[in-house]
């Protein structure tokens, strides 16, 4: 997990939902590469063209809200999506995003800091961001140390890979 | 009227946590590691198989706790939809899961869940679909999570959860003639909010919820997913016994909350005198009395009977009540999709397939149907759609104009019959 983030800010407004990140048209497609030239079609159909890797999404209350498609993350994280910033998020999403490794950070008021492509830096430890273009920060309760885990494991299938292979050696090592 | 109560006890979801993750008790916000007794899966499982392989996991936990139901593509539509399944298919042979509802047996996996005991009192449930919660009628801790997560459960058994703060919902009064548990649930949306239950439990309660039959707990507990909770639940009664007495796949536990819980808040209500609601385009907190929205003659290009909502024998029953003596109007497409084989089988048997098709109606197989906005149903942009499902977001049934309203099976079937919105107790 990197410790500061930096990169340009697309902001989004409230509620947007699973649906409008990824359309209930395209939950056949699994392939993140097609899925990232679908994403946010409807909640902001210009990102998928225009955004570059490592841009941040802010946005305001509930997002990912609706269904538990992973589809809406895995676009995202395909897209090349730094961080996702909102002032609250919907909790499979959030749970979802997490797993993926996508840095994902509730910090409640924190949509009425940025303007679209302002420059944005998230310190992960310290709980801040910032707007670098303002100078106006917010800060975020660091998150729980089992969460810190998953992101620096960079996902849960790292995670569970290796708990897995220390439950289980390899034939011919030995236990330490 | 809201108020919170601090007690020393434990709500429902506090007790199941308690038991799922083998502490004597738990308090909200507390991490704990849960015990999984019931993992599902529809065709977002697919997602789950890459994960589990590249975890380096080779055997499921416990294949008699996993069920498999396809329900989005049934038959499979279109390739994508094909592939899907195949991919389901070959890992349940791999792994050996044999609980698997494939086409012919299939239904929407959280009605294969209720109608098969798979989900009982005390359970800790998860399931790739939002809608998970609607489990929680059965007295359980039931939510939806994403395919990877699956993945590390099918591995592990187990996952981490958050405890969550508690929103009780206290229901009295009498439901009136044509008023339903959907408008119940429908307008606690309206006060509750889109957000207003967002990572928490909701424990409903109160002397209406303890006269509701099964169908119609599954009904408000489904959508309180619509509130952004984790999970929604009634406590087991003598109701939840008897429905589950001849299917329960596992032994019971019916834990109940303590007298002196500590909840984040309680609502109360009283429905009384409350008429049928509506949920108007584009969210399902965006309620309304259904008589006052009538009155402005919405037209109606399409109805649906169907979803993981509303779509049992008594909905459909409820539908063909209103339905009789009537014919579908004209320029509406009415569709009824029956929310598993065995409702099928049903309302073949009662003359309900009958009643429906001769008046005008598609009656569908079993499957989410026109719900999602991936399969079949799709509306045109400019087009209205009366449903009796759970989500009216932009682009829910295709196009992002297209405009959904959410309302109960009678006020879906009185909308087919006038080709507007129409409040059900007309015809009732």
């Amino acid at each position: 997990m990197r410790e500061i983030i930096e990169g340009r800010v697309w902001t989004l407004g409230r509620d947007v939902d699973t649906d409008q990140i990824i359309s209930g048209k395209y939950l056949t497609i699994i392939d993140p590469n097609v899925l990232k030239t679908k994403v946010l079609e409807i909640g902001l159909p210009e990102f998928a063209s225009q955004s570059r890797p490592g841009d941040i999404l802010v946005a305001d209350a509930n997002f990912g809200s609706g269904s538990s498609r992973e589809h809406a993350p895995q676009a995202l994280r395909a897209a090349g999506v730094g961080a996702i910033v909102a002032d609250s998020f919907a909790r499979i999403f959030y749970r979802n995003s997490i797993n993926l490794g996508i840095p994902t950070i509730e910090a409640p008021g924190v949509r009425a800091l940025f303007e679209r492509f302002d420059p944005a830096r998230i310190d992960m430890r310290a709980g801040s961001v910032t707007n670098v273009r303002t100078g106006r920060s917010i800060s975020f309760p660091p998150l729980p140390p089992h969460l810190i885990d998953l992101l620096e494991a960079g996902g849960l299938v790292e995670k569970v890979r290796r708990e897995l292979a220390a439950r289980h050696p390899p034939a011919g090592t030995m236990p330490r | 009227m809201s108020a919170t109560a601090r007690g020393h006890g434990m709500t429902l979801a506090e007790k199941i946590l308690a038991r799922a993750s083998a502490t004597e008790s738990v308090v909200p916000g507390q991490i704990v590691e849960g015990t999984v007794d019931l993992a599902m899966m529809h065709e977002q499982g697919a997602q789950t198989v890459q994960p589990f392989h590249e975890m380096g996991a080779t055997r499921v936990w416990d294949p008699d706790r996993v069920v498999i139901a396809i329900d989005h593509w049934v038959p499979a539509s279109t390739e994508g939809a094909a592939v899907l399944h195949r991919i389901l298919r070959k890992f349940a042979d791999e792994v050996h899961l044999p609980h698997f509802y494939d086409v012919g047996n299939h239904g929407i996996c959280h009605q294969i869940l209720a109608e098969n005991g798979w989900v009982v009192p005390g359970d800790l449930a998860v399931g790739t679909d939002s809608h998970t919660n609607m489990l929680g009628a059965m007295g359980a801790v039931a939510a939806g999570i994403g395919p990877t997560e699956m993945a590390a459960v099918l591995a592990l058994g187990r996952l981490w959860l958050k405890v969550p703060p508690t929103l009780r919902i206290e229901v009295r009064g009498t439901l009136g003639p044509g008023v339903t548990a959907k408008d119940l649930v429908l307008r606690t949306l309206g006060e509750v909010k889109t957000t207003g239950a967002t990572y928490k439990a909701v424990e409903w309660t109160g002397p209406t919820i303890a006269k509701l039959g099964m169908p119609e707990r599954l009904t408000i507990c489904n959508m309180t997913t619509e509130m952004g909770a984790k999970c929604g639940m009634v406590a087991p009664d003598g109701t939840t016994m008897e429905y589950l007495a001849r299917t329960a796949k596992h032994a019971m536990h019916p834990l109940q909350p303590d007298a002196d819980a500590s909840y984040e808040r309680i609502l109360r209500l009283d429905v009384d005198g409350m008429p049928p609601m509506v949920a108007c385009p584009y969210s399902p907190d965006n309620v309304r009395p259904l008589p006052e929205v009538a009155r402005e003659h919405i037209r109606v290009d399409q109805a649906f009977l169907g979803s993981c909502t509303n779509a049992r024998i008594e909905d459909l029953r409820e539908g063909a009540a209103i339905l009789k003596g009537h014919k579908v109007h004209p320029r509406v497409r009415f569709i009824v999709s029956p929310a598993s084989t065995a409702i099928y089988r049903q309302c073949l048997s009662e003359g309900l397939v009958d009643l429906y098709t001769e008046a005008g109606a598609v009656f569908t197989n079993s499957s989410c149907s026109a719900c999602f906005g991936g399969n079949m149903g799709i509306i045109a942009p400019d087009e209205v759609c009366a449903s009796s499902s759970n989500r009216n977001f932009p682009g829910r049934m295709g196009p992002k104009e297209g405009r959904i309203y959410l309302m109960s099976p009678a006020a879906t079937v009185a909308a087919a019959i006038r080709g507007e919105l129409a409040d059900p107790r007309e015809y009732a």
